[in-house]
């Protein structure tokens, strides 16, 4: 069973700009977590801060009862984090079925994770051995959440996955999220398009100026319009 | 039927084949100026020995800077200390270098170049250890600390060798030329271009099919997000180190027996043409360094003997030539 | 406060020091008698103009070369082979730092214009090979250059050394027209320097240091990044073509020992770091501990080395020998590294900054 993820009063500094300012929030275990925001809020530092990329300057992370903020990435990674950066970060000199290798550390591909991976992104079938820097935008998304998501973890940290992707794909994206939240993973999600917010969040967290501002079940913003305004800045049509 | 037997609808990407030409270009077009096909010969084949040397020496620091970023300027040192190593296995069994058995030439050989490469790859442990390791990420200090350890290197070589040059003989079996017609291949050059090709070959292998060339080849594209994906990219970083001293040292080994002596300023004279090489190869790619030690090479043998004044300075003009051409090298790393 | 630029050095410590080795240099000739301590002396008015020139491109503008002896070479060798070819004339000695500082800005502007096409990653090791160019050259040119052996030559009247200003000895002294070219360097290097102190203080130096800090922010704020970068480039080697062209002039002989090897490109890194990156006046304190380390020190090692063999220690003799002087001066240079990346200089204003 996948722990919760707490963080508490996590500051963190890039050189001399202090971009959290005191971040508290849960992600509640076996739940999927929306991380909402302006641009600058510091959504993708938080979710970096959570991965060890970047070292919290103050404050506590926790997945469960296990300290985060003094591990590095790696273990970080170990204890079953899978994440999905804003950048992709593939491999791109590397094969799609090398780049997979590489996410699935514990043992070779499982072949049934496999398949049910392919069945949502029959792409990444197709270019199983071409290089990773080959294939489209959409493509290449595909492959980053793939990545994460090719062995069972305990928490994944998803940064904006449907930046630049077709309507289409979008919605595949949706139904294989909805069968990994299915699994009971805890799931910490950056996402700028509201409507898939809507579509895959239990619990929403609004960011701004390196701060939470609001916190609450998804449900409950997706029936306020006048709140997503305030908090968000724009109306929900503009995010399709 | 397993998910994995999959079909490949777009074929591998063709490698880009125009740099890989480069050398063969270079070739083609000094043969009219050298006229004679057996000098030609002779000075190709010079060149691609000397090549295969200095790719030795070269690969593993592309690697190096690849993955971590680090400009190692102490990598001169792994040179010279594998020369000087050599001469700690060639000077106590020099009677297995004269006497007339092909197995026993083979054998000092072998143990020489071993002992070369173990003991370089050993220091360059303790040299990453001491002196990369605390200045991580931190361009200009790592080049400061670098250059300090190779001068320290450097007087601590002459300090326990003495500052003279150490003499080294060929074993029997290599000395002399193979003669064809009018060319004569020197037989110590045939054995260098075969040890550089094993090691390009060995090094292709397990970066292609090794897991941790895998890692390797992930990490100098993307270190970040081989760490972010469970790995320790900083004990990878070690063993590609110390692989990459110990191939230095390999590689100074070759060169001091070739020239008949080692001595510690081969280091620095040996780290500007590897800067050239990995520059021209582009940074983080060993195909790049390959091709790069070759072009390099038969440009110095070529120009040597068509315009010796300029010999000298024809690795940087080609350096400059080709970075104007390709700015980040024949053959550059993506994302990078 | 407008000679220093409004930028004096801070800290009670500093100034003393600082203080100290300019009245020694000042009063050289009459403060030391016999010719290696005034050799010494010119030795470090050379270094500190060599220093400085590179502390601006290295400490203020962050860029990393190592073509800066190249351009030291420039100014030693113009100078020197003019005076060679021409005869000891003060237009000669115009005429070669004239030659000089064009090939110098010639130069300088096209590194700098290279490294628009390359990544500044590359820029080191280009600025590396292409010092080792330049030096293979000078050596191949022997008939310019005198090959390894360099030029021996005559200067003007004034500095000869069997010139007499006047007939009595001052203050002991005799004023030969060695002490004569020793005042000729040490003004110039003053003035240099105080000019360098005046650049790196104007709103020229303050956006070096800007494009230093963060390159991307400095350029979106409309800074001309290449331009400010070449020009740094080209203040810098006109500095160290100065320093060379003092430096042959002193010495009444080029060659590539004393002008072009890359040892001494080395001895610069470490004066540098030593004193103090980042300020023109840990150059100065670099520079004058440096060559008073290598003129002295290596005495002090003879009798230790010989000490140990009398004693029978093993290895110890070998690594005390003076030949092995560099051993030490590398070990220092790297604990400098770790240890006191600021150098004196920061190491003193850390110290001052404690005290109050």
């Amino acid at each position: 069973m996948s722990a919760a993820l707490t963080l508490e009063g996590v500051h963190t500094h890039i050189g001399r700009y202090h971009i959290l300012q005191g971040v508290d929030f849960d992600a509640p275990a076996g739940r999927t977590t929306m991380l909402l925001g302006r641009n600058g809020a510091g959504k993708t530092t938080t979710l970096r801060t959570v991965m060890g990329l970047w070292r919290a300057s103050k404050g506590r992370i926790a997945l469960g009862t296990t300290p985060l903020q003094i591990l590095r990435a790696s273990d970080v990674a170990r204890l079953g984090v899978g994440y999905a950066p804003e950048t992709m970060a593939l491999f791109s000199d590397l094969s799609v079925k090398e780049n997979l290798v590489l996410g699935a550390r514990s043992g070779p591909l499982d072949d049934a994770r496999l398949a049910w991976i392919f069945s949502y992104f029959p792409a990444l079938k197709t270019f199983w051995l071409s290089r990773a820097g080959a294939l489209s935008g959409g493509q290449k998304q595909m492959l980053s959440i793939a990545r994460a998501i090719v062995e069972p973890r305990q928490l994944l940290l998803i940064d904006e996955p449907t930046k630049g992707l077709a309507p289409a794909i979008v919605g595949s994206l949706i139904a294989c999220l909805n069968e990994i939240k299915a699994t009971g993973v805890t799931i910490l999600m950056v996402e700028q398009n509201f409507r898939v917010a809507r579509e895959v969040g239990d619990e929403v967290r609004v960011m701004d100026n390196g701060r939470i501002v609001h916190r609450g079940p998804m449900a409950e913003l997706a029936a306020d319009e006048d709140l997503q305004n305030r908090l968000l800045g724009l109306s929900l049509d503009s995010h399709q | 039927m397993s998910a994995l037997d999959v079909g490949q609808a777009l074929p591998r990407r063709r490698m880009e084949v125009l740099p890989a030409l480069t050398p063969l270009l270079v070739a083609l077009v000094a043969a009219p100026f050298i006229g004679s096909l057996s000098t030609f010969v002779t000075l190709t084949a010079a060149g691609l020995a000397m090549g295969m040397m200095i790719f030795t020496m070269a690969s593993g620091l592309t690697l190096v800077f690849g993955m971590m970023d680090v400009l190692n300027f102490g990598h001169g040192a792994f040179i010279a200390l594998g020369a000087y190593a050599a001469s700690l296995v060639l000077l106590p069994l020099a009677n297995w270098s004269s006497a007339d058995s092909f197995w026993a030439n083979l054998a000092v050989f072998i143990l020489a170049a071993l002992a070369a490469a173990v003991i370089s790859g050993a220091f360059g442990f303790v040299f990453e250890r001491l002196i990369v390791k605390p200045v991580y990420g931190q361009h200009l200090k790592q080049i400061l600390a670098t250059i300090g350890g190779a001068i320290i290197a450097e007087q601590l070589l002459y300090a326990l060798f003495g500052p003279a040059q150490i003499p080294l003989t060929l074993p029997r079996t290599f000395e002399g030329s193979f003669v064809f017609g009018d060319a004569a291949i020197e037989k110590y050059r045939v054995l260098a271009t075969l040890v550089g090709l094993a090691v390009f070959a060995g090094e292709m292998l397990v970066l292609n099919r090794t897991r941790i060339g895998l890692l390797v080849r992930a990490g100098v594209e993307n270190r970040e997000m081989v760490e972010a994906l469970g790995y320790r990219v900083d004990r990878l970083f070690v063993a590609v180190f110390m692989a990459g001293s110990a191939l230095a040292g390999l590689g100074g080994a070759m060169m001091a027996l070739y020239r008949g002596q080692a001595h510690g300023s081969m280091g620095g004279e040996f780290l500007v043409l590897c800067f050239i090489v990995i520059i021209i190869g582009g940074l983080g790619s060993v195909g790049g360094s390959f091709i790069a030690s070759i072009l390099v090479a038969l440009i110095a043998n070529y120009a040597g003997f068509l315009v010796p004044k300029l010999a000298l300075v024809s690795n940087i003009l080609a350096m400059v030539v080709v970075l104007l051409w390709r700015p980040r090298g024949l053959y550059p790393v993506s994302g990078r | 406060m407008s000679i220093l630029s409004g930028d004096p050095p801070r800290g009670r410590a500093l100034q003393i020091l600082l203080i100290l080795i300019v009245l020694a240099l000042a009063g050289a000739p009459f403060l030391f008698h016999g010719a290696k301590p005034l050799n010494v002396a010119a030795k470090t008015c050379v270094m500190i103009l060599l220093v400085a020139s590179y502390d601006v491109l290295l400490g203020y503008a962050g860029i990393v070369s190592f073509a800066h002896v190249m351009f030291f070479g420039v100014g030693a060798y113009g100078v020197g082979v003019m005076l060679y070819a021409l005869g000891a004339s003060w237009g000669a000695l115009l005429l070669g730092l004239v030659v000089a500082a064009v090939l110098s800005l010639a130069l300088a502007l096209a590194i700098g214009l290279f490294s628009l096409r390359v990544q500044s990653i590359f820029f080191a090791m280009v600025t590396l090979a292409v010092a080792y160019a330049f030096n293979v050259l000078a050596s191949q040119l022997s008939w310019l250059t005198g090959g390894e052996d360099g030029r021996s030559f005559k200067v003007p009247g004034v500095l000869q050394p069997s010139f007499r200003l006047v007939r009595d000895k001052v203050f002991g002294v005799a004023i030969t027209g060695k002490i004569l070219s020793y005042y000729l360097v040490f003004a110039v290097v003053v003035i240099a320097f105080l000019v360098l102190l005046r650049v790196v203080n104007s709103p020229f130096g303050r956006v070096l240091q800007a494009i230093r800090e963060n390159p991307f922010r400095a350029e979106a704020l409309g800074y001309r990044i290449v331009f400010h970068r070449t020009l740094a480039t080209c203040l810098s080697a006109l500095g160290a073509t100065l320093a060379g062209a003092l430096f042959s002039l002193w010495l009444r002989y080029v060659g590539p020992d004393t002008a072009l090897s890359f040892s001494i490109q080395v001895d610069v890194l470490v004066m540098v770091v030593v004193g103090g990156m980042g300020s023109l006046y840990g150059a100065i304190i670099g520079a004058a501990l440096f060559v008073f380390a290598e003129s002295y020190l290596q005495d002090v090692m003879a009798g230790l080395s010989q000490a140990a063999a009398d004693a029978r220690l093993p290895l110890l003799p070998a690594l005390l020998h003076p030949d092995r002087w560099l051993l030490w001066l590398g070990l220092a240079f790297v604990l400098a590294v770790y240890f006191a990346p600021s150098g004196i200089v920061g190491a003193l204003k850390a110290d001052d900054a404690k005290r109050s």
